[in-house]
């Protein structure tokens, strides 16, 4: 094979696990936005937030030390040698159970039956609130974040590839990062536990019962407050798995929060709806961006990676104005 | 008491139709307007220019291009900071140009570029709505500030990559530059302000406003008696950006003085004016001033408080002021979803009354 083909190659297997990593953030959205119609923009906030207390456990931090030491001239900062990972990890699900939990009692439950953008901007407001607390509890410096999952390149892969080059070719093997493949293995892990949760569990078929009627669900007798919150939990669950994803590449800082951006097109490609189309929608964004970065990118000063995504979507929304997987808009007057 | 309608007889149909029917409102008004054109200018100084009245100039400016795309229309843009640096390179390739070119037409140009590009840019709005339009602005947001960054001819191949606003004079005095009085630049600004402001109260009573208002309640139900969703929607997004472009020129030309794309037309930008039209209200010329002066003057307040007062550290101070921000806008909207604007209304109806109880 000529290394201009294995090169192509190369650059759509990354783009694959690059978009991977956005179907994680795009998945919390679809839980979210099927079970209450709320398109909750907080998600990446989420991601770091959930990444932010997990390092901080980890460390030992102290939360709100800035705060405390401004406000009584202490110097407190860690409390000991900090946790395992097992504890941490629970203990972050727990916060973010509770976080749900706060939600749901402070703001979704006085805005229901809102219109939805009213519910949209409210995420967003929710969004600002807890990147300032979360910066506010554990700091706003750079961390890094190791869970125990290996990264770097894979040397074996290297060694495979570089024998598929033509004779005597300049060629030295694909790249492809360990991480982004453990990635793309908790990623699929995850959908198939989210699927057998929602197919076999009798909260699973409560939660498939409020996606498709609100009211029918309310008048056989669930909760929808309940569900709420469970979702909420579920959602600050997949966020904490993106947080570690992401967190344990790029090291856990502001910039994080941003990937919700980036999972934005995933979600309108894909429909908000469908989590089979937060998935396929991932890889069509990663594949394609990566893909146009390569062939297109060099030719018009790069970066493309910026803003191609959205053009993306806008070109299939331009086909499909509910996204490839969405349910169709039907509009009554 | 006195706010009332009674004894303040109408004669004409014009009378009957002028923008404040009660001439308690129309005085103060006029009076406010005065002041802020007879007397600031002879209290101004660098301090309040730069962070306080130049600002909230300028955003109100862009909040009232928003409120009338998002708060009339109903068309949720997430562009803002983009259309902002349409106005401003078009502003700085214009007045780099044509050194000569008067500068208040050099503003309304950028305004007219940047509605241009602005209908571009609406074209899927057609065809797309609600959040997946949202997320379609977007595109336009990231899609400008690349091609900012990245096209030399933008930015006169200066090697920072930066523009920086040349000296320009308006009657002989300097309204942009280091050497720009601030009273200068705070009347320029005004003048925008007060114009547009007008136009934009007027334009929302016509029948333009009222066929946005139609698209924006129900947009068949409106394609249905008559409205012509193309050119509504598409006027929607032209009137706007012309707004956004216009305070993204003074941005760049009275206030910065020299600017980066990402930095200064971000997509935090885009959100900043969005809050702005939310907490001042949607669907109000009004309350985009206040919300405006709201989100630019609330973490100027609580800087001086804690960080001149209480001498806490700044980045610290910065984390609280996200907080309260968020918080704020999640108060609004389950307290008062329309905003600081309905808060007004509620208080002018209870003020006609007042002091009696019936």
């Amino acid at each position: 094979m000529s290394p201009e083909f294995l090169y192509t190659i190369e650059v759509i297997l990354n783009g694959l696990m690059a978009g991977i990593m956005y179907s994680l953030v795009a998945l919390g959205f679809v839980l979210i936005f099927k079970a209450s119609g709320i398109f909750n923009y907080a998600q990446g906030v989420m991601a770091l937030f959930a990444a932010l207390t997990l390092v901080g456990f980890q460390s030992g931090q102290i939360p709100f030390s800035h705060l405390i030491n401004v406000m009584f001239g202490t110097e407190y900062h860690h409390w000991g040698e900090g946790m395992n990972n097992f504890l941490a990890i629970v203990l972050t699900i727990l916060v973010m159970i509770a976080f749900a939990w706060l939600v749901e009692k402070l703001v979704l439950k006085h805005l229901v039956n809102q219109a939805p953008i009213i519910l949209f901007m409210a995420t967003i407001g929710l969004a600002f609130f807890m990147e300032g607390f979360g910066d506010l509890m554990w700091g706003a410096n750079i961390k890094t974040l190791d869970v125990g999952i290996p990264s770097g390149g894979s040397f074996w892969w290297e060694d495979v590839t570089r024998t598929w080059a033509t004779e005597g070719s300049e060629y030295y093997g694909m790249y492809i990062d360990v991480l982004d493949v453990w990635a793309t293995g908790i990623a699929v892990a995850l959908v198939i536990v989210l699927m057998l949760f929602s197919q076999f569990t009798k909260t699973g078929r409560a939660l498939r019962a409020v996606a498709d009627d609100h009211q029918a669900a309310l008048t056989v007798g669930i909760s929808l407050r309940t569900i709420w919150v469970i979702v909420w939990s579920i959602a600050g669950i997949v966020a904490l798995v993106a947080g570690i994803m992401w967190g344990s590449k790029s090291g856990v800082q502001f910039s994080l929060s941003l990937i919700a951006l980036k999972a934005l097109p995933v979600l309108i490609l894909g429909g908000f709806t469908s989590i089979p189309g937060a998935i396929i929608g991932g890889l069509i964004i990663g594949v394609g961006e990566k893909l146009f970065e390569f062939w297109v990118g060099p030719l018009i000063g790069g970066a493309t990676e910026n803003w191609f995504a959205y053009v993306l979507a806008l070109f299939f929304l331009m086909f499909r104005p509910q996204g490839l997987f969405g349910e169709k808009i039907i509009e009554r007057v | 008491m006195f706010y009332r309608e009674s004894g303040d007889f109408k004669t004409s149909y014009s009378g009957d139709q002028q923008i404040f029917p009660i001439a308690f409102d129309r005085w103060v008004v006029i009076a406010f307007c005065a002041f802020a054109f007879v007397v600031v200018p002879f209290l101004i100084n660098d301090y309040w220019e730069k962070s306080v009245l130049v600002p909230v100039l300028v955003w109100s400016l862009a909040a009232l291009g928003l409120n009338i795309l998002t708060g009339y229309c109903g068309q949720v843009s997430l562009g803002t900071g983009g259309f902002m640096a349409v106005g401003a390179y078009a502003s700085y390739k214009l007045t780099t140009s044509f050194p000569e070119m008067n500068m208040f037409i050099v503003i309304l140009l950028s305004g007219g570029v940047t509605a241009l590009v602005g209908i571009v840019f609406g074209l899927p709005s057609l065809r797309i709505k609600g959040f997946y339009l949202a997320v379609a602005t977007l595109a336009s947001q990231f899609f400008l500030v690349w091609l900012f960054n990245k096209v030399p001819w933008f930015y006169n191949y200066s090697a920072s990559g930066q523009i920086s606003a040349p000296e320009r004079f308006v009657f002989g005095i300097a309204i942009s530059g280091p050497n720009s009085p601030p009273w200068a630049t705070y009347l320029f600004c005004l003048t925008f302000v007060v114009v547009f402001a007008l136009i934009a109260k007027n334009l929302t009573r016509g029948r333009l406003g009222r066929s946005w208002m139609a698209i924006r309640d129900m947009d068949i139900a409106a394609e249905i008696i008559g409205v012509p969703p193309l050119k509504t929607k598409l006027s929607a997004f032209a009137v706007s950006s012309f707004y956004i472009g216009i305070s993204g020129a003074l941005f760049f030309m009275v206030y910065l003085g020299a600017a980066e794309p990402t930095e200064a037309f971000g997509i935090e930008k885009s959100f900043l004016v969005l809050f702005m039209i939310i907490i001042g209200g949607l669907g109000s010329i009004f309350g985009s001033f206040i919300g405006a002066a709201f989100m630019i003057l609330m973490p100027v307040l609580f800087k001086n408080i804690m960080v001149g007062g209480l001498g806490w550290p700044t980045d610290l101070v910065a984390h609280l002021i996200f907080m309260l921000i968020g918080g704020l806008i999640m108060f609004f909207l389950i307290v008062e979803p329309h905003g600081l604007a309905q808060l007004w209304r509620v208080t002018k109806e209870k003020l006609r009354l007042w002091p009696f109880p019936h």
